[in-house]
């Protein structure tokens, strides 16, 4: 399920940054198996659940992963709508608005690539490294809204091609969000401490 | 595990190669009637479980596999129970026994060694061929995952064992004689958790030489352990089926409420 997503998410923006339809229709090809494995993994979590009353470590594994397959599947709907803008870019005149989608692909993918292999390695330093970079693509992605606000206002002809690209940085920052959320869940996982929502200092359960 | 399985109503009522199967089988202790019409099959090299509140009849029915009711006065059983397709309520005793072993609530050993404890099935079915009897009763107190702490001590008396060291020997004796079915009537219930986690990882592996019957308490005891679980409630077969329908989107409101805690 990783895999498959890290490479739906590597393929849909190679799709837009080198304008390769192939790749881009490898991420729509994919995206059934994608949504297949989160029902089995759903299910197999649930019949654990339900069948072997898990605890503490255990309980905490099974609930990051079903929230971790939840963010992975919604992370490979985000490749197939980056992979359709690039479908349709392909098809339009290039523009060149100063933005940096290479740039904020790379950032999103490094986040995506860490949390897994903090999930993988159940490495909690890891996983911090990916929250510290989440603020880094918001940033990115504001600035490029604002970049493409100003194309679009000095070339009206070309404001459906700004308006893709918008969608894709936009999409690229959600994937940034689902990898931040896969990367809390590791930090649940590993220490048993919840910092979503910038609470550093909550304990699941309350001590003492 | 199959998702095509969940919520789906098949139950394994009329296996065509079941191991035990009752039709129609009611019990009665003198005028009270224990069981109604209860009809299911037993799947071979499986677990089956039972479940429901005290007083349900799950371990009447239990007793019934082995004709073990039958030394109460004024009973009666109704209905048919087959083993492997023959009558076991019209077979002799004695054999139905033999094929149909049973572990009961609390340890039983025998006031004799460990070593005789084991050795006492194989001996009064005429066993007496020393080399044969050694190696039954390694065998078994191996399945039986007792092995390794009382192979130096087999001629202490039974007596000293732990009750959970005391459990697995009973399931040992009952191994010996190599029965097709094994009837467990709440084994675990006066164990710890890690005595009652042997006993389930034994039941777990014999399950290739042998077919489980057990009845429990503990509901999630039933969850780890069976691939069918059936519920009784007041006498009757409420619902039977895989574990996982029973426990994750049982059929029946009663076992939903039951298995949640809202009974009554």
């Amino acid at each position: 399920m990783s895999a498959l997503v890290e490479t739906a998410v590597y393929r849909s923006v190679q799709g837009v940054v080198e304008k390769n339809e192939e790749l881009a229709q490898q991420v729509l090809k994919n995206e059934a198996r994608i949504n297949q494995l989160e029902i089995e993994i759903d299910d197999m979590a649930i019949g654990l659940l339900a069948l072997q009353a898990p605890l503490a470590a255990d309980l905490r594994l099974i609930t990051a992963a079903i929230k971790i397959n939840n963010d992975l599947e919604r992370m490979g709907d985000l490749s197939v709508s980056i992979a359709e803008s690039a479908m349709a870019l392909v098809r339009e005149p290039v523009i060149r608005p100063s933005i940096d989608i290479p740039h904020i692909a790379a950032l999103a993918q490094g986040m995506v690539r860490k949390a897994l292999d903090a999930f993988v390695s159940r490495d909690s330093e890891l996983a911090r490294s990916v929250l510290a970079s989440d603020d880094a693509v918001d940033n990115l992605r504001t600035a490029s809204y604002h970049e493409l606000t100003s194309f679009m206002e000095n070339n009206s002809s070309q404001i459906p091609q700004a308006l893709r690209l918008l969608t894709v940085v936009r999409n690229l920052e959600r994937i940034a969000d689902h990898a931040t959320n896969i990367a809390e869940d590791v930090l649940f996982l590993v220490k048993g401490i919840d910092v979503r929502h910038h609470n550093e200092q909550r304990a699941p359960v309350a001590s003492g | 595990m199959n998702p095509a399985l969940i919520g789906s109503p098949s139950q394994p009522v009329t296996l065509s190669d079941a191991k035990l199967s009752a039709k129609d089988l009611s019990f009665y202790y003198g005028t009270f009637q224990a069981l109604y019409n209860i009809s299911l099959s037993i799947a071979p090299h499986k677990i089956t479980a039972f479940i429901g509140p005290s007083g349900c009849g799950k371990s009447t029915f239990l007793r019934t596999m082995n004709r073990m009711n039958e030394i109460l006065r004024n009973t009666r059983v109704e209905g048919e129970l087959t083993l492997d397709g023959q009558d076991l309520l019209a077979m002799d005793v004695t054999t139905v026994r033999r094929r149909v072993g049973m572990v009961f609530q609390k340890s039983n050993p025998f006031p004799k060694s460990i070593f005789d404890n084991v050795a006492y099935g194989l001996r009064v079915n005429g066993m007496h061929k020393r080399s044969v009897v050694e190696e039954a009763v390694e065998r078994s107190l191996t399945h039986a995952a007792l092995w390794t702490e009382v192979k130096d001590k087999l001629n202490k008396p039974a007596t000293a064992l732990s009750g959970g060291q005391q459990q697995r020997l009973c399931i040992a004796r009952a191994l010996a004689v190599e029965p097709e079915v094994l009837l467990l009537d709440e084994p675990c219930s006066a164990l710890d958790p890690i005595a009652t986690l042997k006993i389930e990882e034994l039941l777990f592996e014999i399950k290739s030489l042998t077919t489980i019957v057990i009845v429990t308490h503990n509901m999630q005891q039933a969850a780890r352990l069976a691939d069918y679980t059936g519920f009784f409630f007041m006498g009757k077969l409420v619902e039977f089926d895989d574990t996982r329908v029973m426990f994750q989107n049982p059929h029946k409101k009663e076992t939903e409420d039951y298995i949640t805690g809202r009974f009554g």
